[in-house]
């Protein structure tokens, strides 16, 4: 497996010093890891394991049980559609669809060029605003199927701009 | 720095005066009062207060209004919200280019701007004050109380709407007599379990040693924010419930366990808790009591069962968020083996209440075994969507329809769905029924943590069920097989439901395998997995009989079971349908209906997709329909 290189690991290892005091970290270095770098590769998992001393396997379990820690990067753009109950009833699974038309990605997958991933999300709590979507934190409220292109539209000029 | 009971006595005394003088013009200002909630935001409302800030800087009016932000209105669907102090104007639905007009003619020339006021959905009469408008008027607030009147960021508003007058009124009580209280009061769980909360506290009081409150608020459930909407506007409140159970059990520990797709209510407690350690109301010997509690933030990692508590428990120590079995509960054997009292943010959001005004008062409202209010989260099929606080014995109907104000678009009610995916559809002939605990769950549903959607007769059942099986599958932890497995079978033969392959042994075999899920699995997520099924095959057979027997989905929403199909005496030969179609599914005839100039189309039922597009342009004539 390949290694974290020198840099990366001390940022790693220090990440894990936040919490050590605390009688079980793993859950809070993990969120910091994968809110600051968007993903824990195993190579990171190993360097979390000699710092706490926690095996790999057990690490590896958490990792994959929680929906919000991810082995592979995410897209630039993360489009969460919110499949809640209230979102589902208004039409949130043909937004969904749209965007995986458009977009050609499944659910939970992201695009080749790195800028667009689709999550389900299951319940943002805007289900006043049903169907819900958000795109990296900003909430698009009432999303018809009709908005979903200019959306996306409005994503793709601003990196064409950029 | 509040250093004695005498000192902060004080404080909430000066508190109170300030806060009340935002509300009945005493400071001689206009409070221009914004809805902060996440749903005010998401609708455009920091537009809005940019915009009555640039107002009031043009007209030089800061000595003569103010503005505020505070927390959620509820009624979501009508934000962004401006209410107007002392004079209590309500305005909904306001953009940034209203502002301007407000400003001007209300606030400088007294004149209510009418077209910006809620109309009522069944008279059209518009109502300027919030009391008065029907959503609101049964409503009482508990475990809501505060949020919409004060700024959550805002140490002193908090002090000046109540905090920490339980807490004292608890400090100078004997722990058992505290925990007495709450017992008397009849409060009960309102996560979703219904335990009372006092024989709880109970269980934990005994033994000695380390032991930890923690508070729910993994608020899992698709389709319920009650506990997002207290923890972003209240959030001392549910702190100083959380103290008040720590004093009462004996633990001088707490830790908040919050969503992490809740990022603004996490910040909101987190600044809350570093407020409260500043004014020294939390840390040790606490306004020299010789109280001492400390509360500690975690967050969850977006996995639905550690809503339930050893789940829960599991995940704060750092593991997969699986169930453990029970007994032991967690007041015996909780948090790092330690007895540990686990309450839902609502509950702990009700017990300063509890204290503040005594469980005699609480008690005065709701029904014989259910005592006090509930927040619903009312959603879907329903005019007013958002969020509401209602005694304990309110009928559905009233729900829904005083309260709702009925379903949009002249549809008709078909079934209310309570208590998320371990609950069930409540329908037609439940809507007189009276809310609480044990009467939902009579009737095939249950309270659940309070979400409430409302479907209409366009809603397919199965499909909905097929909806909450998809997500159980997803969530199901995969510990104990009846759960892991089952759900995905169970799933499978919906699936073969939905898309008019299934036959009736499908349908004997998936009775039966739900009612086996029901009674093997080791938690209540598992217990409550095929919940979905069964309440809709109780109240809608007909409907899973008609997927499978005569192949059509009653409601038209199945894609293999239904037809777009245009009328050819009333389409007009526009065209737009053929425009819009995205697979050249659509043709046109020769046939030209009478009274018509063009000839009509025809759909390609071969080459249809069933995206809906040509019925959507279809709009004005309505000539295509389903069927």
């Amino acid at each position: 497996m390949a290694h974290l290189n020198e840099a990366a690991t001390e940022q790693i290892k220090a990440i894990c010093d936040r919490y050590k005091d605390e009688k079980t970290p793993l859950m809070m270095i993990l969120s910091d890891i994968q809110r600051e770098y968007g993903y824990i590769p195993l190579e990171v998992q190993e360097v979390v394991s000699d710092k706490t001393g926690i095996s790999v396997a057990e690490i590896y379990g958490v990792v994959t049980f929680y929906s919000f820690f991810s082995l592979v990067p995410n897209g630039k753009y993360v489009i969460g559609c919110c499949l809640g109950t209230a979102c589902y009833v208004k039409g949130a699974q043909q937004v969904i669809d749209k965007f995986s038309e458009i977009l050609g990605i499944k659910a939970g997958e992201t695009t080749s060029d790195g800028l667009f991933t689709i999550d389900a999300l299951r319940c943002i709590g805007a289900c006043a605003l049903a169907p819900a979507v958000t795109i990296n934190g900003k909430i698009y409220p009432r999303v018809t199927v009709k908005d979903v292109e200019k959306i996306v539209a409005e994503y793709k000029s601003k990196e064409a701009e950029a | 720095m509040i250093k004695t009971v005498e000192e902060l006595r004080a404080r909430i005394a000066s508190a109170e005066v300030e806060l009340k003088s935002k509300y009945d013009g005493s400071d001689s200002k206009r409070w221009l009062t914004l809805c902060g909630g996440t749903g005010c935001i998401a609708s455009g409302a920091l537009g809005v207060q940019e915009q009555f800030e640039a107002l009031i800087k043009e007209y030089n009016a800061g000595d003569k209004v103010g503005i505020r932000t505070v927390g959620c209105f509820g009624l979501c669907s009508q934000g962004p919200f401006v209410r107007i102090y002392p004079e209590d104007t309500l305005y909904v639905l306001v953009k940034p280019e209203d502002c301007r007009e407000i400003f001007e003619k209300d606030i400088l020339g007294g004149q209510i701007v009418e077209r910006l006021l809620y109309k009522d959905p069944k008279t059209g009469k518009p109502i300027a004050k919030q009391d008065e408008i029907g959503f609101y008027a049964k409503q009482r607030k508990v475990a809501l109380h505060g949020v919409g009147i004060i700024d959550p960021t805002v140490f002193d508003e908090a002090l000046g709407c109540g905090a920490f007058q339980g807490l004292l009124r608890a400090l100078s009580m004997e722990r058992a007599d505290v925990v007495k209280e709450v017992l008397d009061s009849g409060l009960r769980g309102r996560g979703g379990g219904g335990f009372p909360t006092g024989r709880k506290w109970s269980f934990a009081m005994n033994g000695d040693g380390q032991k930890y409150v923690v508070c729910n608020g993994d608020e899992g459930d698709p389709g319920a924010f009650m506990d997002r909407s207290v923890l972003e506007d209240n959030p001392l409140q549910v702190i100083e419930g959380m103290m008040i159970a720590g004093y009462a059990i004996g633990a001088t520990q707490g830790y908040f366990y919050v969503r992490a797709e809740y990022p603004r209510a996490v910040a909101h407690l987190k600044s809350a808790i570093a407020m409260a350690e500043e004014e020294g109301l939390l840390g040790d010997n606490i306004l020299g009591t010789g109280f001492s509690f400390h509360a500690h933030v975690r967050l969850g990692a977006g996995a639905f069962v550690c809503g339930e508590e050893t789940a829960l428990l599991n995940s704060i120590e750092g593991q997969r968020g699986m169930p453990r079995p029970r007994p032991p509960f967690p007041a015996v054997k909780g948090l790092w083996g330690r007895p540990t009292v686990v309450n839902n943010v609502e509950t702990l959001s009700c017990v300063p209440y509890i204290l503040r005004e005594g469980a005699a008062k609480f008690a005065s409202c709701g029904t014989e075994r259910s005592k006090g209010t509930k927040v619903f989260a009312l959603g879907g099929k329903v005019n007013n969507v958002g969020l509401v606080e209602v005694p304990m014995g309110t009928t559905l109907r009233e729900l829904v329809f005083d309260i709702g104000g009925g379903i949009p678009g002249g549809k008709k009610f078909k079934a209310i769905q309570t208590g998320g995916p371990s609950g069930g559809c409540l329908t037609e002939k439940d809507l007189d029924a009276e809310i609480d605990f044990d009467n939902l769950v009579a009737r095939g549903s249950m309270m659940g943590s309070g979400g409430a959607i409302v479907m209409d007769e366009d809603n397919c059942m199965v499909e909905v069920a097929k909806f909450y099986m998809e997500f159980i599958c997803d969530e199901s932890c995969g510990k104990c097989s009846p759960c892991r497995i089952g759900t995905k079978r169970i799933l499978e033969y919906l699936t073969r439901i939905c898309d008019g392959n299934a036959t009736m042994d499908d349908l004997a075999q998936l009775k039966e395998l739900a009612s086996t899920i029901k009674s093997n699995s080791l938690c209540a997520l598992g217990q409550t997995a095929a919940n979905p099924v069964l309440s809709t095959l109780a109240q809608f057979e007909d409907e899973y009989i008609a997927h499978i027997v005569d192949k059509k989905c009653p409601a038209h929403v199945c894609k293999n079971l239904m037809q777009y199909v245009i009328d050819k005496d009333k389409c007009i030969g526009c065209g737009l349908c053929l425009k819009n179609c995205p697979v050249n599914a659509i043709s046109r005839t020769d046939y030209v209906a009478p009274g018509h100039k063009l000839a009509s189309m025809v759909i390609d039922q071969n080459k249809c997709i069933k995206c809906g597009m040509c019925m959507a342009s279809c709009a004005k004539t309505k000539a295509i329909e389903k069927k």
